[in-house]
């Protein structure tokens, strides 16, 4: 992958976006399709920031590659949802925290597969490592019984550091992407409200209201209806790991909770979403249509839905299977998986929530300043 | 296999034709000259229709009436229509936004720049290839055969009966029987040697703007055969366009707006007609003719810094210099005449307030020819050249019909079972001159009316 280390030298996928966007300007047929060409058209040159403003403003629907008369065979050769792909996957090593890191992007499935690994490894090393087998492999029930296991302060000590230093580098990563794009707009609430809303819906995933095309230029939702099940999947597990704290901090019930707690039931909704909507949208990767494909982001993508997968799947057989001898080794493994996914946040898929947002805020801004 | 229906073309006329057909119960064949990604001929390349409504609706911003359509289409024909056809396709236009939305088709706002055709035109979302392979799709569904990659190259027509179609696929031919013949092929823009015909040598430097598929096989076929033609063979839309457009199918994006805003010279470095007469989109099509008459068929505009950002961005990067004697080598023309032709220009361009949104007084006093509006001196470097050259749209001569789309033969009489649609036909409404968005509403209107004709004389 190259990278341009200034924000002024295009990467080849930059330019060729540049490339693209004089087209569309000139066309304009896809005004309508969603926020990438209203946006496009406040532009006549097609700076590198300008450019990552775009592709991360881009929900990927494929739309505007079935509707292109200029998509190859054309000499044009334009195909803009395979370039914005490749221009935002390198947006995300472009502008991360810290840089050095970067590479981290380049071959993400490989080495998220090994941090799993290593962080599964880790935690059943530990457990092993700390208690006799009988410990480990023992049936425990009632209040507490996961402490038996590893500290409840200790859990908290470690998780909570990761996902904290994950925070801080998320924060900064999108910080130095919001920087890099030359956004002039003030940004106020409504802007912000605005992008919220596009975002909880997933406006712009729907190619302009027919749907998202992704196998062919047959229009369907299903990618909107997968990434709603993941991504609200997601809220609702986090919901329940919040209210889990609140209670042990709050109340001092300790887990785990019966089957009709609330964070019990917040956790198996969430864990059902998380299930269902990965696979769903794995399914809709391996069924895409290869012109709209990119190789390195479709690693990444995978990657991190299989993490969401896993985190799910363990949570819960570690629910259902928690009064067994399993839950020992359980245990280690979700918290490994957990770990693991924490870790890798800010070096993961994940990022492309928050610069698709930050793009969203910007675009909502520019909507507002224009009137 | 024997069809109702044998439709020859696959572009919009073709696809309104075919659906009518097979909802009405016949068995249609659609054979298309281009592969998949390049089906659907020009209308791949369309942008919008004209409708007629009484009141706002959808994407329209205002009512259109249909007497106002008439007006509209007998200004730019000078009257050159048939009268009954113009009228059904107006009548029948209204019905055209329900007929495509039902079709899976949908609709989008006037486009940026585009805004005096808000209340007229109904926009493709995604443009002509969204609204192709949404027709592809609902015909595909309905079970209409389709095959791509296969020309009509022949015509087995006995005494104005048609029998069945020739056709070419993968090197090897074969012929297709049916009840019925719809020709919905389009015109002969993109054969060069026909249209050397009508224009001489001059026409091998044209560009066409659309399909290289339309090289008006079909028309021929039916000439030859016996069918009345309509419109003038000679004639054929032609816009000035950016000179460095690919031959064939560069489509919208290789309009250039800025002749207003300049001035035009020819490889000889003169002026040779007022840029400035009237707004582009009223101008847009002469200077197709005007640049075709030049030396080569090259125009060149030259703009100033000033007038930079007053029209559509274009495709192509125009060549830049610092001075008018640099663009000239640049651009290939000879500086000292080139600084001649401005300097004289200059001289002459009246002090005046300039606004390119009306007709405003800026213009030269005392030159050969005269600029008549939004004339200002070439004085603010760098100094911008664009190329220009003819790009063909459509060509006027086709077949003529009746209102049902039933070809005529030369003796007057309406064939049996020959039906046409689209481009192969306008000329029978459009004998004249453009307005945006005609050219899909008449190929929809009767695209529907011979897919209705066809399976009507196929059941019967
Ligand atoms: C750049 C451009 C922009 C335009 N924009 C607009 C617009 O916005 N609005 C508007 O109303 N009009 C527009 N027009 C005009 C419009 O394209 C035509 O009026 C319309 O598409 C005609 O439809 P049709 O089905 O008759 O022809 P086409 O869509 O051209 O279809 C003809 C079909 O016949 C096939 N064919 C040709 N020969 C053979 C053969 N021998 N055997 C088998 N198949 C054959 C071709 O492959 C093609 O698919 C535009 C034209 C161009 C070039
Ligand atoms: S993707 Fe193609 S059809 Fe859409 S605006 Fe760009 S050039 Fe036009
Ligand atoms: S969101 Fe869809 S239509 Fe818009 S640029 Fe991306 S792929 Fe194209």
């Amino acid at each position: 992958m190259s990278l341009a280390l200034d924000d002024t030298t295009p990467t080849p996928n930059q330019a060729e976006a540049a490339r693209l966007f004089t087209i569309c300007n000139a066309c304009r047929y896809c005004e309508g399709l969603c926020a990438v060409f209203p946006a496009m058209e406040r532009h006549r040159v097609f700076e590198p920031g300008t450019v990552d403003h775009l592709a991360n403003l881009c929900h990927n629907c494929g739309a505007c590659y079935y509707d292109c008369q200029y998509a190859p065979p054309h000499p044009f050769q334009v195909n803009v949802p395979a370039n914005l792909t490749a221009v935002r996957h390198e947006s995300y090593a472009r502008h991360v925290w810290p840089g050095p890191v970067r590479g981290l992007f380049a071959r993400n499935g490989l080495w998220i597969t090994l941090l799993a690994a290593f962080s599964v490894a880790g935690f059943i090393g530990g457990f092993v490592a700390w208690h006799d087998p009988t410990v480990l492999f023992g049936v425990h029930v009632g209040e507490g019984a996961f402490y038996r296991l590893m500290p409840h302060n200790g859990m908290v000590a470690l998780f909570g550091g990761v996902f904290l230093f994950a925070l801080l580098a998320m924060g900064l990563s999108v910080r130095a992407f919001w920087l890099a794009t030359g956004a002039q707009e003030r940004i106020g609430a409504g802007a912000f409200w605005q992008a919220m809303q596009d975002a909880l819906r997933l406006r712009y995933l729907d190619g302009g209201g027919a749907g998202c095309m992704n196998e062919s230029d047959t229009p369907d939702d299903r990618r909107r209806l997968y990434h709603h099940l993941t991504f609200y999947g997601f809220l609702l597990c986090f919901a329940s790991t919040s209210l889990g704290t609140v209670y042990h901090y709050g109340f001092g019930w300790q887990a785990p909770y019966a089957w009709s707690s609330p964070v019990v039931i917040l956790g198996t909704l969430g864990g059902i979403g998380l299930l269902t909507g990965p696979v769903g949208l794995a399914i809709a990767k391996l069924r895409r249509d290869p012109a709209l494909r990119s190789d390195a982001a479709a690693d990444m993508d995978m990657a991190f839905l299989v993490m969401l997968f896993l985190t799910s799947l363990t949570g819960l057989l570690l629910l259902v299977l928690r009064a067994t001898p399993a839950m020992g080794p359980l245990l280690a493994i979700h918290l490994g998986v957990v770990f693991a996914l924490f870790v890798a946040l800010p070096y993961s898929k994940f990022v492309h929530g928050l610069y698709r947002f930050a793009a969203l805020v910007r675009h909502a801004a520019e909507n507002r300043a224009a009137g | 296999m024997h069809y109702d229906v044998v439709i020859a073309g696959g572009g919009n006329a073709a696809l309104c034709a075919a659906i009518e057909a097979q909802q009405q119960g016949a068995r249609v064949v659609v054979l298309e000259a281009a592969p998949p990604p390049m089906r659907g001929g020009n209308s791949r390349h369309v942008r919008n229709v004209r409708i007629a409504h009484d009141a706002a609706m959808g994407t329209l911003t205002g009512p259109y009436p249909a007497a106002e359509f008439l007006e509209d289409l007998m200004r730019v024909t000078d009257g050159i229509t048939d009268p009954v056809l113009a009228d059904l396709t107006i009548t029948r236009s209204a019905e055209l936004w329900d007929f495509f939305e039902s079709h899976g088709v949908r609709f989008q706002p006037s486009l940026g720049g585009t805004l005096s055709l808000g209340r007229t035109n109904a926009f493709f979302l995604g443009g002509g290839k969204a609204l192709v392979n949404a027709l592809y799709r609902k015909a595909a569904q309905l079970g209409v055969d389709i095959y791509t990659e296969t020309e009509v190259t022949g015509l087995d027509i006995d005494n104005g009966f048609f029998c069945g179609a020739h056709v070419r696929r993968n090197g090897s031919s074969g012929l297709v029987r049916g009840r019925t013949f719809i020709a919905a092929a389009g015109g002969f823009e993109a054969n060069l040697d026909w249209l050397t015909e009508a224009w001489g040598d001059a026409a091998r430097n044209f560009l066409i703007r659309g399909t290289p598929y339309n090289r008006g096989a079909v028309l021929w076929l039916l000439l030859n055969k016996g069918v009345q033609t309509v419109g003038d063979p000679k004639q054929c839309h032609a816009v000035a366009i950016d000179g460095r457009a690919p031959k064939f199918d560069g489509g919208i994006v290789t309009r250039l707006d800025c002749v207003p805003f300049g001035i035009v010279v020819n490889e000889a470095g003169d002026r040779f007609y007022d840029e400035g007469e009237d707004f582009w989109p009223k101008r847009y099509a002469i200077w197709g003719r005007l640049v075709a008459a030049q030396p080569n068929q090259i125009g060149h505009v030259l703009i100033d810094a000033k007038s930079l950002d007053l029209f559509m961005p274009s495709v192509f990067p125009p060549e830049c210099a610092d001075s008018i004697e640099e663009l000239a080598v640049k651009i290939g023309l000879p500086p000292d005449k080139l600084r001649a032709t401005v300097d004289a220009f200059n001289a002459a361009c009246a002090p005046g307030d300039f606004d390119h949104t009306v007709h405003d007084g800026c213009r030269t006093h005392g030159l050969t020819p005269e600029k008549t509006h939004w004339a200002r001196p070439l004085d603010t470097p760098p100094y911008y050249g664009y190329t220009l050259r003819p790009g063909i749209t459509f060509t006027y001569l086709g077949v003529k019909v009746t209102p049902e789309a039933r070809m005529v033969m030369a003796d007057g009489t309406p064939a049996a079972n020959m039906f046409a649609a689209g481009e192969i036909m306008a000329g029978n409404v459009l004998g004249k001159g453009y307005i945006a968005g005609i050219g899909m509403t008449i190929g929809s209107v009767f695209g529907r009316q011979a897919g209705e004709g066809a399976a009507h004389v196929a059941r019967t």
